[in-house]
């Protein structure tokens, strides 16, 4: 049962890592606009004019 | 438009220098206007952030200071196909971001929390029946409190804070037994691992925070919805003034208006703000502030009101504060009382909240006392009590109302009704009479062509492209006749009296009857005229308020839901029978004050009734606020629409059908969750008072029954048409 005393602190830094990235991610205002972010990955404005 | 307009009022400057602007973006319909849109604005000099949100289809805008004129970024908009609005952001709305972001942090942490500790909970579970050691054992444990104490410590806070304030205003709410529950949980748990007992209730009790701060979360958004899209229609709204400065006239948004300013205004405008006319003569037409369709005569010296409508001459006006009107004055008057009277109607979640704290507390200590005196120990009469607390704790009756209400304002949404209260929604359901204001609500706010097949149709084709070339609003309403939307070119308008143009080689005129010449055509008794004369043919286009389209069809669908209809209207008996008749409303009143609306309400509910008044008027504001609920349509006066419940949008009366029939199937599966929830509490509370109320079982029941509650709410969604 040793492998509990690393393993238990492992899946808390898991746990906290997830949690601060979504911390981080709210307060960059990632979730401020959520349908307006499925659009713009289809937009090709960053791809040259070819016709 | 000719001159550019000062929206200097709008720049906000920042912290580098800049300035930035926020504008309610009108045309936006699909991701490919995304680029479009801030492709034109970032065309201009000096730009330095253009980034739309299309959620709630806002555009925020950045410059250096100096580089750019804030109207020119309005008018790229517009030069490509959109219209911009610009708008200051109501402090209201920034407070409820504020308060979204917080509960949305504190769903973050409980939930981490919850999924670690149920981790640790898990194992524990499967560790008991099998050979699990009790040093494991409790390291699992001392490692569950070490999440969820500091977890409970900041997820809790919403709840605390309140039940705090309730209490120390000596009252209560759901949030008393809800802190209660969930201190108490945690408090027994650390006392029960700190004495190596087998079961602890951290996973429970971070469960339940996380439940109920998602119920919390979904009934916040909803109202931050609703509010942008209100925040968009005002900005949509909100009207430019042509203000004096000086000899110059400039054009300024009427946010920026201040008593004493003198301002002109046009025919066919609407009065931007109350004021005393100080020169020129006209006729205005203050349906939208007494739903009166006759025009009143106005010369220097008079009073006229925001929201008339100037027909014939140019107006120069001086703005006064509203506070010396009469009729305003007297408006304002009633709707304090109005709003004073109002019982306030207890919401369905109170009621329930409030049978709810005493039977649970009732329940816990009874258990207690009855485990004690059939010789039990103190510790296990307590844990059992506190197991009682938390299997009833009401996550399902937390989630069972704000589930309902999101997804049935999603539906009224798509309805075209947009919530101003977040409990409308019962209030509509209740509503078992509805008195309907006739002008601008059963009828068009903007009046239209009525005989349409009686004039030739070549003949009102030209007379319609004729009237584009004037802003006079009678000929409004014949150039929405026109199927060619191109007017003539060389079309001279004579103030006041038409509009000519040589059409086909041959002088063609519309306008009034001596303008044309033709006072020899039969006129309709009752309506506004314009004459048509194209050499030797002409024509009288009749134009009144005609009803909204799909008048007849609605008032048919309410009354086939049970609904009694009524009409109460400003304006004079001979203008509303029409109405009634052809509706088949038989129950109607006419030349009605303010006041009168508010003492037919009232007699109404004093017997009883529920009313819904659906209004527009500045005369119907006090009776919007006196009805039990109400709804205006999104052209009403502004102080109405700020008294409404709701407001719905387009030229269809359909909306207040939908409304009705949204809201009566959301308050339906409002009532069918808490009985869910009150059937979960019947088979939970015995398995609890009898100590059988394990951890496992607590995890189980509570997510089982949120999960319920919440699939039900679902079903809110199915559209009202069907």
């Amino acid at each position: 049962m040793n492998v509990l005393v690393y393993l238990v602190p492992l899946a808390l830094g898991l746990g906290l890592a997830g949690l601060f990235g979504f911390l981080w991610a709210l307060r960059s205002g990632q979730y401020s606009d959520v349908e307006g972010a499925a659009l713009r990955i289809l937009s090709d404005d960053d791809v040259e004019n070819k016709s | 438009m000719s001159a550019a307009i000062d929206l200097s009022l709008y720049a906000k400057p920042d912290d580098d220098g800049r300035l930035s602007m926020d504008l309610a973006v009108e045309g936006v319909t699909c991701g490919a206007c995304i680029g479009r849109i801030e492709g034109a604005v970032k065309q201009l000099p000096g730009i330095a952030e253009a980034r739309l949100n299309y959620t709630n289809r806002r555009l925020h805008v950045v410059w250096s200071d100096g580089a750019v004129e804030p109207a020119r970024i309005v008018e790229a908009l517009e030069a490509s196909g959109y219209h911009g609005h610009p708008f200051v952001p109501l402090r209201a709305e920034q407070e409820e971001a504020a308060e979204a972001r917080r509960l949305t942090r504190c769903l973050g942490v409980a939930g981490f929390a919850a999924m670690n500790i149920m981790l640790l909970s898990v194992s524990v579970w499967s560790g008991n029946a099998s050979d699990m050691t009790s040093e494991t054992r409790d390291f699992f444990h001392w490692a569950s409190a070490l999440i969820a104490l500091p977890a409970a410590a900041y997820a809790g806070r919403p709840f605390f804070q309140s039940a705090w304030h309730a209490l120390k205003a000596r009252s209560t709410n759901m949030d008393v037994p809800i802190s209660i529950g969930v201190i108490l949980a945690l408090a027994m748990s650390l006392f029960e691992t700190a004495h190596h007992a087998r079961e602890a209730y951290f996973d429970s009790a971070i469960m339940l925070l996380f439940f109920l701060l998602t119920g919390r979360a979904l009934e916040h958004a909803m109202r931050r919805r609703t509010r942008a899209v209100a925040g968009n229609l005002a900005a949509l709204k909100a009207d430019t003034a042509h203000r004096f400065a000086g000899e110059e006239v400039v054009t300024v948004p009427v946010a920026a208006l201040r008593a004493g300013d003198r301002l002109m205004v046009k025919p066919g405008e609407r009065v931007p703000a109350d004021g005393t006319i100080a020169g020129g003569r006209s006729e205005v037409d203050e349906s939208l502030i007494t739903g009166e369709t006759g025009r009143r005569r106005v010369a220097p010296g008079d009073t006229v009101y925001a929201g008339s409508f100037n027909y014939d001459g140019a107006l120069t006006l001086t703005v006064t504060v509203a506070g010396g009107a009469s009729l305003i004055d007297e408006i304002e008057k009633l709707l304090e009382k109005a709003a004073g009277a109002k019982t306030h109607a207890m919401r369905l979640a109170d009621r329930a909240s409030r049978i709810y704290a005493p039977v649970v507390h009732a329940a816990a200590a009874l258990t207690c006392i009855g485990w004690l005196a059939a010789g039990a120990s103190w510790h296990d009469a307590i844990v059992t009590a506190i197991a009682v607390l938390i299997i009833t704790c009401p996550c399902a009756l937390a989630l069972a109302i704000p589930a309902v209400q999101v997804v049935a304002s999603g539906a009224l949404f798509r309805a075209n009704v947009i919530l101003n209260a977040g409990d409308a929604i019962e209030r509509l359901a209740e509503a078992d009479t509805i008195i309907f204001d006739k002008t601008g609500t059963l009828t068009l706010p903007e009046p239209r062509v009525v005989n349409p097949e009686r004039v030739d149709s070549d003949l009102l084709q030209m007379a319609a492209r004729l009237a584009m070339s004037t802003r006079h609003p009678l000929a409004n309403a014949v150039a929405r006749e026109a199927v060619a939307r191109v007017p003539y070119e060389g079309a001279v308008e004579e103030p006041g009296r038409g509009v000519r143009a040589i059409v086909d080689g041959v002088e063609a005129r519309a306008g009034s009857a001596e303008f044309c010449g033709a006072p020899q055509l039969a006129a309709l008794p009752g309506l506004s005229h314009i004459y048509f004369v194209h050499g030797a043919r002409s024509a009288a286009i009749a134009v009144t308020q005609s009803l909204r389209p799909d008048a007849a069809e609605t008032i048919a669908r309410l009354r086939a839901l049970g609904l009694d209809l009524r009409i109460l209207s400003g304006d004079r008996p001979e203008a509303v029978r029409p109405v009634a008749a052809a509706l088949g409303i038989d129950k109607w009143g006419a030349a009605l004050k303010p006041g009168d609306k508010i003492g037919l309400i009232e007699d109404l509910q004093r017997q009883g009734r529920k009313v819904l008044m659906v209004g527009d008027g500045l005369n119907d504001a006090p009776s919007l606020a006196a009805a039990h609920v109400s709804l205006s349509p999104i052209s009403a006066a502004d102080l109405t629409q700020a008294q409404a419940d709701a407001v719905f949008l387009g030229e269809r009366l359909a909306p207040v059908a939908e409304a009705v029939i949204v809201a009566r199937r959301a308050r339906a599966l409002m009532s069918e969750n808490l009985w869910l929830a009150v059937v979960y509490n019947a088979v939970a509370v015995p398995v609890a008072i009898a100590g059988l109320a394990t951890p496992l079982i607590a995890a189980l029941a509570m997510s089982g029954s949120s999960l319920l509650v919440t699939l039900n709410a679902l079903r809110a969604k199915r559209g009202g048409a069907a």
